[in-house]
């Protein structure tokens, strides 16, 4: 089968990616239905679950080598210094202490896209890096922490938005607090002002969402060990070729010189989408010492210095009709990128959820004194839809129309952005199916907060649009080997999604043969061909694919291989249960290893491609859900009892998985909507919430009953799989469909997350 | 119980001796240190043994009878992964607040994290490794996987030996009681209901 480079685009949020990839130049066969199919859809256990559960799994966190020394690293105490000096002699004294590594003794290199370096002098965040110490054991390094003597020239800080933008606050960059790239982030379409005009209804509102941390559970980690001019690093990674080609740069060697490796990582959730500082530092000492080092971080640190979703202040305006046509839908965000560049936006589930022919836009994306946003499951999205499903839920009220009558009477049918129509879109049967589940007509009170007190139960919904659906470039090899076991390889990475697993049943199901007979191995720059970072809900929409075009090619070999054993002409022979028969004469027949071994092969080797992206066309997936809650306003507590989502996220590749995640997805969503914040104290400029005590996640108990009802089949215009895929989708509506439910609930409207108790009480009894 | 009280004590004495004074651990480490930078020069490829403490303990590990030299304010964690290279157990907080360490001491669940390794002296601890027998799997760890109880996988171990714990303790749990037992192990990927599937499914194997 032959390839061919053509340029794919890629609409992701206002770029148009243009990627040069090579592709299958013919459109693959697309699989059938799932229930037409052996493997895939399956409810299949994870093939990595031994080892994941035998204990025996290497995690980064647990990769250890012979005479490696540990590193930790010193951070900023202040919110915002300049180091004035560093004294390192004590802590050099410090018997087990091997190398320490600053500013003043190694070279600038760049970092952040060149806003900052490895080691700044100028410390923008609690957290910042200042050195990195290599010791013979984590506690002497950690120990030498607190030996190293630091003279800082402490300047004011800013850590509130709303404070950073003002004339007067202290500065982090030469620009200002306003990033450059938001500054702001304009967007209009049609006439927003005629719009306004031909409203009836006009509903103003401001919403508020919290800072929140990814706390992964295992530790952002890397042990990295130099042989000659090679360097290996094993990461807690998203994405290998990502780290592969930062750190190249940053050491300036070529990327052929660094093999990252990951196998097996504790979570990332977007905070492991990059190379860190720490991995750099790492093979900087490993050079300088000449053994390998393991550095890692701990929990504050977690807290302090990888990562965390953006927070955000959003005015929101809707216009509408007595007939409930939106007429005009407005938006000025403000939203904290920490202290360095980042995205902090959130406007496209406003721009792209419903028709809507008049919309304006403007966006700040601010720098202020605290740790550097990252992407975190569906950045914007989750933020976004909070703010935007809540006002329109109040919009239908306000023109006295049910909720999801009024989102399918402004339902899009064209993409507006783009002015595209969908491959697929089937939200409309999540909101039929999803209503049914959680029983919509007669569990949503009629008037909010009718229900007899003091618990009060109530229903909301909110609805959910994601990019996903992958795209090139995406490779893997499928080998096959004489006794018929397969081995697929791809350079990309199992989160905990379940890659391993997929990749194998679709090879399983192009093949037939069990999927125990096959291996999958991920995560590797040198043994591997490239992959996609995990990210975006897009590792299965991109690499099953992959899987699917190179055990075809395999499929063809062995089909032209029994050809030529057996003297029959390829068209007259038939692929079952991995035997290879003539349609004539049942008897004349090759199993796939007799063919491996009778061609004299020892393995038969192909690399499959991801095929383009449709041009011409809107690819997203779509979902609604619906949560029932149950709130107590003498305690002020929120129960969620019930979460139904119903989503359209192409086809299933494996149920069981799949449920897991959706999930996943909804519990940190219940997080996102009732516990989880990072607190700062302004004051000081300090974080307040650097363990897990003080920073709320869920826990078994907060998990309600939850009902994925999934409506989609393969989508084949996207791929022959038909995956658009689910890790984002799963948490954006969560926190609408539960503020919306709280509201139905009790009459009391959360505009600010998380909806603590405080909130719940201070608006019924009037207080505050 | 007594004996191992008694040798507990002479540990503790032990160290008092050597450190002189009761001061805190991190100067003490500093102290002792010293007399090992000798060895350190003769053979920088290993990291002396006093780089991890003079205070011998003794304790069985997965039936396994160990006899290793700790500091003061060495963990049960940091002596089962470091010092015996049994890296199933986890550090997720290092504070006893997630249970991603958890250990079964006395048929009960332990954050390994939060015990100092002279308090685990003549104690028998089951780590995550401990449930396997050769390479066959327990049943809890089994359940675990059938019913998919977990995601990135890192939390697991602590997962199932709560859950271990519990089902020794109780083989027939209700949800409620489920739910409570496992509340102390935070899944960030939020694999929890079907964690509790899991239990569930290890409670009816165990049966079986």
């Amino acid at each position: 089968m032959s390839r061919k480079v053509i340029k794919s685009v890629t609409n992701l949020y206002d770029k148009k990616i243009e990627r040069l990839a090579e592709v299958p130049d013919e459109k693959l066969p697309p699989l059938k239905n799932n229930k037409e199919l052996k493997y895939i859809g399956r409810g299949i256990s994870r093939i990595d679950g031994y080892d994941k559960v035998s204990g025996t799994a290497v995690f980064t966190f647990d990769k250890i080598l012979k005479n490696m020394a540990h590193a930790r690293i010193l951070r900023c105490p202040h919110p915002h210094a300049k180091i004035r000096k560093i004294d390192i002699t004590k802590a050099m004294n410090i018997k087990g202490v091997i190398d320490i590594i600053t500013k003043d003794n190694t070279e600038k290199i760049d970092w952040y896209d060149g806003d900052t370096f490895i080691f700044d002098e100028h410390l923008r965040y609690q957290g910042d890096e200042i050195a990195c110490v290599a010791a013979e054991n984590e506690v002497i390094a950690s120990m030498a922490l607190k030996k190293i003597e630091v003279e800082y020239e402490i300047l004011s800080h800013v850590t509130d938005k709303m404070t950073a933008v003002k004339e007067d606050a202290p500065k982090l960059y030469d620009w200002g607090n306003i990033s450059p790239d938001a500054n702001p982030a304009k967007y209009n379409r049609g006439d927003y002002e005629q719009g306004l005009k031909n409203a009836d209804q006009i509903i103003e509102e401001e919403y508020n969402t919290q800072f929140v941390i990814h706390n992964p559970t295992e530790v952002h980690c890397s042990t990295v060990d130099w042989n000659g001019d090679h360097l290996t690093i094993w990461d807690s990674t998203q994405g290998i070729f990502a780290v592969r080609n930062s750190v190249a740069a940053a050491l300036k060697i070529p990327q052929n010189k660094i093999t990252v490796i990951k196998k097996y990582m504790g979570g990332g959730f977007g905070a492991k989408l990059e190379a860190g500082k720490y991995t750099v530092m790492a093979a900087l000492l490993a050079k300088r010492i000449g053994r390998p080092v393991r550095i890692t971080i701990d929990r504050k640190e977690m807290n302090l210095a990888v990562g965390n979703r953006p927070d955000s202040y959003q005015r929101l305006t809707v216009g509408v009709k007595n007939d409930g046509t939106l007429t005009a839908l407005g938006m000025t965000m403000y939203g904290a990128m920490g202290a360095h560049r980042d995205g902090a936006g959130c406007q496209w589930p406003l721009r792209s959820l419903y028709k809507c022919p008049n919309v304006k836009v403007e966006e700040y994306h601010v720098a202020i004194n605290t740790g550097r946003s990252r992407p975190f499951r569906a950045p914007g999205h989750v933020q976004g839809t909070f703010a935007f499903e809540s006002i329109i839920d109040m919009a239908a009220e306000k023109i006295g129309m049910d909720p999801i009558e009024f989102r399918l009477k402004n339902y899009a049918e064209v993409e507006a952005n783009w002015e595209i129509p969908w491959t697929t879109k089937l939200l409309k049967e999540c909101y039929k199916q999803g209503a049914e589940a959680i029983n919509w007509k007669s569990k949503r009170n009629k008037k909010a907060g009718e229900g007899k007190g003091p618990v009060k139960r109530g229903v909301g919904m909110a609805s959910q649009i994601w990019w996903g659906t992958g795209g090139p470039p995406a490779y893997a090899t499928v080998k096959l080997n004489r006794d018929g076991s397969v081995h697929v390889l791809s350079g990309t990475q199992d989160i905990g999604c379940g890659t391993y697993t997929i990749l194998a049943q679709v090879a399983a199901e192009v093949l037939e043969i069990p999927v125990e007979r096959i291996t999958v191995s991920l995560g590797n720059t040198d043994e591997h061909p490239y992959g996609p970072s995990s990210g975006g809900s897009m590792t299965a929409s991109s690499v099953t694919p992959a899987v699917y075009d190179g055990a075809l090619q395999i499929k063809a070999k062995l089909m032209s291989g029994a050809s030529a054993l057996l003297g029959v002409r390829e068209d007259n022979l038939v692929y079952s249960q991995g035997v290879i028969y003539s349609k004539d004469d049942k008897n004349k027949k090759k199993s796939i290893q007799e063919v491996v071994r009778e061609t004299h092969e020892q393995i038969l080797v192909a690399t499959g491609a991801r095929n383009a992206r449709p041009q011409g066309v809107m690819l997203n997936s779509f979902g609604a859900q619906f949560a029932e809650v149950e709130v107590n306003l003498e305690t002020g507590k929120v129960k969620v009892l019930k979460i139904v989502a119903a989503h359209d996220i192409g086809r299933t590749i494996n149920r069981k998985l799949l449920e897991n995640q959706f999930h996943g997805g909804i519990i940190q969503g219940i997080g996102y909507a009732l516990l989880e914040e990072r607190v700062i104290d302004h004051y000081t400029g300090k974080v307040l919430t650097t363990n897990l005590h003080n920073y709320k996640m869920p826990t078994i108990k907060d998990a309600p009953e939850i009902e994925v009802i999934i409506v989609s089949e393969g989508d084949d215009q996207i791929s022959a799989i038909g995956a658009k895929g689910i890790g984002e989708p799963a948490i954006i509506p969560t926190a609408g469909a539960i503020a919306n439910a709280v509201y139905n609930a009790t009459g009391v409207r959360i505009r600010t997350l998380p909806i603590t108790p405080d909130k719940i009480l201070n608006q019924v009894y009037n207080i505050g | 119980m007594k004996e191992e009280k008694e040798k507990k004590e002479i540990s503790r004495r032990e160290f008092l001796g050597k450190a002189g004074t009761g001061v805190a651990g991190s100067y003490f480490i500093l102290s002792s240190l010293k007399q090992a930078e000798a060895v350190a020069k003769e053979n920088p490829l290993q990291p002396p043994e006093t780089y991890f403490g003079n205070i011998q303990v003794q304790l069985t590990v997965n039936g396994v009878k160990h006899k290793v030299r700790v500091h003061t304010n060495t963990t049960l964690v940091e002596l089962l992964r470091d010092r015996l290279s049994l890296t199933g157990t986890k550090v997720v907080c290092n504070h006893g607040e997630c249970g991603g360490c958890t250990v079964v001491i006395d048929k009960k669940a332990v954050y390994s994290c939060q015990m100092l390794a002279l308090d685990a002296d003549g104690k028998d601890v089951t780590t995550i490794e401990g449930l396997l027998k050769g390479e066959e799997l327990h049943k809890v760890q089994q359940a675990f996987i059938d019913k998919d109880g977990l995601q990135c996988g890192f939390c697991t171990p602590g997962q199932i030996m709560s859950a271990y714990a519990l089902l020794l303790n109780n083989p027939d749990p209700s949800e409620e009681e489920i739910k409570t037992a496992m509340a102390g192990n935070i899944c960030r990927c939020s694999a929890y209901p079907k964690i509790k599937e899991s239990v569930a499914e290890a409670a009816r194997l165990l049966k079986a």
